[in-house]
């Protein structure tokens, strides 16, 4: 490129650079808003179908405006059990995952020791395994346990160590985050004013990482409630919401499916919403 | 990141935080692929069970008895991939650079919809592409249905499956792409135009190369789990859209053969790490950790 040629194209834009300023300045927009668009389509027929009044067993087209299926959203038989299945599996998991996924934080930024690579590389594959290959590993785990003597029956335990397994990576990787960008000398204050390990720990350290664990339990929650084909391997006759709506796809699906799923939709949102706005606040007052 | 500044402990404090959650991803998650290696070469039948007998026939007829199916799951994950970078790019990178204070919100507007579950997400999808839905009205007034459908359907065709796929998984690849966006130094761009750099040039010299990282990591994020995935072929194709997590599935909790569910578990997770191996190769094995 001669500058020649550059000192042109600085006086006198192109009509190529125009039309790609153009470009940035609206058709990006209106695309994003498009895309926006396309992300709710598939949640709005989700809602708009909670209030549906089907005729048949499938819930696929529109046949009048109801409040049934929200006043009666238990209605169908195994629903009830299975959401209680999965928010208990839900609550438990994100607790042991991000206990146990916040100490790996610690360690990986906090301290120089041998293994490092190996931790983070056995930290770092579980997230790039296909969920059908975590899920049929495990279960193959479970199978074999009977031969030793350690009989592991397919249930809630199952289930619950599967969650755990695939959640911990998760938690690791959201504290860690916060960890990093830490500023250690308000440690190193607390302990120049006396507090031993321990107290730092509890005073100054927890409080200021609460956030990050916040954040990974919420994460975990909502990847426990939403797993399919881990727990699928590892239930055995145990029924999680998404397994009872894998098994309802198949036969009919109850429009209560659409109610509850609504349900979550809108908690999850409120509560990230709520997060937002705190966080808007303490931006302004920070 | 410098290591200088870690306390040097000589005790045995990171172990001791290390262990419990160490040894519960060994015990769970190691440990097992080692089963799953083992019955991969076991053979027999589930009337008289299954012995080791180093049966690597399994592989054999696992790639001899699916390969259409391998085929198709990564041909369907790349075309997936592809599209999800090409459709989420513009928006992360206007999030990035034109959001403001409303970043976090719009973040959480591409978060949002993946809180629905999966499963009744893409029975969604289910309607949306039915026969007498918008897309499928659209797309034949587009007289477009004949080359993306089949006999004037969406639903239970390839398209339907790679839609689902695509959509399913576009967090994975619009999060990292907006993360290496966001980090981005905008003097830098500032320096290429004042240099004289076209806006366009800008971009490709300049804010693109910067936001690989993001490029690398969106994309395996998204690929990864779309090769596996066995949910959209199951609830938007038919059978012959089947991938290979399709037939895993059926062969591990249908036909409880798990000898050929387990060679094909292993031979899925090869192909996908030569495929990670050549594409580190292609743009930098340093872009892959950041």
């Amino acid at each position: 490129m001669t500058s020649i040629a550059a000192e042109g194209r600085r006086t006198r834009p192109n009509a190529l650079s125009r039309a790609w300023a153009f470009v940035l300045r609206h058709v990006l927009t209106v695309y994003s808003l498009l895309f926006f668009l396309y992300l709710m389509l598939p949640i709005a027929v989700v809602i708009v179908f909670s209030f549906n009044h089907p005729a048949g067993r499938f819930n696929y087209t529109w046949r009048g405006f109801t409040w049934d299926n929200w006043l009666n959203w238990n209605a169908v038989p195994g629903i009830q059990s299975a959401i209680t299945l999965s928010l208990e599996i839900a609550l438990f998991a994100s607790i042991v995952a991000t206990a146990l996924g916040t100490l790996i934080a610690l360690a990986l930024v906090r301290y120089g020791f041998r293994g490092r690579g190996t931790t983070n590389l056995i930290i770092f594959l579980p997230l790039s395994t296909p969920e059908i290959v975590l899920g049929a590993s495990l279960a193959t785990l479970f199978l074999h346990s009977a031969s030793y003597g350690l009989s592991i029956p397919f249930g809630f335990w199952t289930i619950l160590i599967a969650h755990i397994m695939f959640c911990i990576s998760f938690a690791v990787v959201t504290v860690k985050a916060r960890l990093i960008g830490f500023d250690r000398h308000l440690e190193e204050a607390a302990m120049d004013l006396g507090a031993n390990e321990w107290t730092t720990f509890v005073k100054v350290t927890l409080p200021l990482i609460a956030p990050a664990i916040l954040a990974a339990l919420l994460l975990c929650f909502a990847i426990s409630v939403d797993d399919f084909v881990v727990t699928y391997f590892n239930a055995g006759n145990q029924v999680t919401f998404p397994i009872f709506v894998w098994g309802a796809a198949r036969v009919a699906t109850p429009p209560q499916i659409n109610v509850i799923g609504t349900a979550i939709f809108g908690i999850a949102v409120t509560l990230m919403l709520v997060n937002v706005f705190i966080q808007n606040r303490r931006a302004k007052q920070g | 990141m410098g290591l200088g500044f870690l306390h040097r402990h000589r005790g045995s404090t990171p172990y001791l935080l290390l262990a419990p959650g160490m040894l519960f991803l060994v015990v769970f998650f190691l440990v097992p692929l080692g089963f799953l290696a083992y019955q991969s070469l076991e053979s027999g039948s589930i009337d008289f069970g299954y012995a080791f007998t180093w049966a690597w026939d399994n592989y054999s007829s696992a790639i001899s008895g699916y390969g259409t199916q391998f085929k198709r799951s990564f041909v369907y994950a790349g075309i997936a991939t592809a599209i999800a970078l090409l459709v989420s790019y513009p928006v992360a990178y206007w999030i990035a650079f034109r959001g403001g204070r409303w970043k976090n919100l719009l973040l959480l507007c591409i978060v949002a919809p993946f809180f629905v579950t999966y499963l009744i997400r893409t029975l969604a999808w289910q309607t949306i592409l039915s026969d007498n839905g918008l897309v499928v009205r659209t797309l034949g007034s587009l007289h477009l249905l004949g080359v993306l459908g089949q006999d004037g359907h969406i639903l239970a065709t390839g398209t339907a499956v790679v839609a689902g796929i695509t959509y399913n998984f576009l967090p994975f690849m619009a999060l990292p792409l907006y993360v290496s966006l966001e980090q981005i130094d905008h003097t830098l761009i500032e320096a290429a135009e004042d240099l004289y750099a076209s806006k366009l040039t800008a971009f490709f010299r300049v804010t693109f190369p910067l936001s690989l990282p993001g490029v690398v990591a969106g994309t395996l994020l998204t690929f990864i789990p779309a090769a596996g995935d066995f949910i959209n072929a199951q609830l938007l194709g038919s059978t012959t859209n089947h991938m290979i997590g399709n037939v895993i599935n059926s062969k591990y909790n249908e036909l409880i053969d798990y000898p050929a569910a387990a060679a094909m578990s292993f031979i899925l997770m090869a192909i996908i790490l030569a495929l990670v191996l050549i594409y580190a190769r292609a743009v930098g094995s340093e872009k892959l950790t950041g």
